[in-house]
């Protein structure tokens, strides 16, 4: 294995890390990683890193959407489907 | 082909009897749609912009869209895709100029981790000391919130969207008007800042720990 193997890998690795790749890549780039301990030790923090960005959510909530908000809210939807009857 | 994972697949399912019934005048539908899009599309449109007040408004404006333009949902399954093409149209108007405007693509050479010439060694910290339990340490959410405000907007938002709300690559161009190859590139570079930071937030917890890689303290 050489660098540029690795250079490769790393391009197509939320790729690999997804299976979104043409039939035969994810094949191929197993074979490198399996015998890559650089690679290994990467992916796995790429995946650690991705699936712990996957729970984000910012600190902060919303308020509940106030009463006369979700009351147009309403009517809107009402007249959307009367609409869509017609 | 992208292997969903069992909870994207449950999710889409889900979203897609919401919009099956909302078509067919559920009003339990609506108030489930009002609530759960409301906040997704807070979470989404804060953290976008950064401020709570533009981003109620953006929500609220989001949801009145979608109500009055209901008619126009013409496939349920892509439902989620259509309310977050509006919510980020909204957020487009609402700061004037875009937030989503390109800007220079980061090569992927200023992501790569340092590696050793003489060991190969890569110089990141030891991920294997991070169960999937660490998702509970707010050090390390409060890390994660860091990585995610750093990102360029316009890869924050394929993360958010590709990442947090498991909307497909086909989607996310057609509510960024880009290509599908664009989310990819986008969003592998985002992974990958995200990915640095965090390294980085984790080599300084061992080194306060007195954790070094490979050796327990």
């Amino acid at each position: 294995m050489n660098q540029n193997d690795c250079q490769n890998v790393f391009a197509l690795l939320s790729e690999y890390i997804d299976r979104d790749l043409p039939e035969g890549t994810c094949e191929e780039l197993d074979r490198h990683i399996q015998d890559c301990a650089p690679c290994v030790e990467f992916v796995e923090s790429l995946r650690k890193s991705v699936a712990l960005g996957k729970k984000y959510a910012p600190g902060v909530e919303p308020v509940p959407v106030p009463d006369g908000v979700r009351e147009a809210l309403r009517e809107a939807y009402a007249k959307s489907l009367a609409e869509r009857q017609k | 082909m992208a292997s969903d994972s069992k909870e994207q697949q449950d999710a889409a399912q889900s979203d897609l009897q919401l919009a099956r019934e909302l078509i067919a005048g559920s009003i339990g539908a609506f108030e489930h749609f009002v609530d759960v899009y409301g906040r997704k599309i807070f979470r989404y449109s804060y953290t976008m912009c950064g401020h709570r007040e533009d981003a109620e408004e953006i929500a609220q404006e989001t949801l009145m869209k979608v109500f009055e333009n209901l008619g126009q949902l013409r496939e349920p399954e892509h439902m989620k895709a259509w309310v977050f093409r509006i919510a980020k149209n909204a957020c487009f108007s609402k700061h004037r100029k875009s937030v989503f405007a390109p800007t220079r693509e980061l090569s992927l050479e200023e992501l790569r981790p340092h590696r050793d010439n003489e060991s190969g060694e890569l110089d990141i910290a030891d991920w294997s000391a991070w169960p999937d339990a660490a998702a509970q340490n707010s050090e390390l959410h409060q890390a994660l919130d860091r990585a995610v405000q750093k990102l360029p907007e316009l890869y924050r938002s394929i993360f958010l969207l590709r990442d947090v709300e498991g909307l497909s690559t086909a989607d996310c161009a057609k509510i960024l008007d880009v290509s599908e190859d664009v989310v990819k590139t986008r969003l592998h570079r985002a992974r990958l800042m995200m990915r640095a930071d965090l390294d980085a937030f984790m080599k300084a917890s061992h080194t306060n720990s007195g954790h070094t890689k490979g050796v327990q303290a």
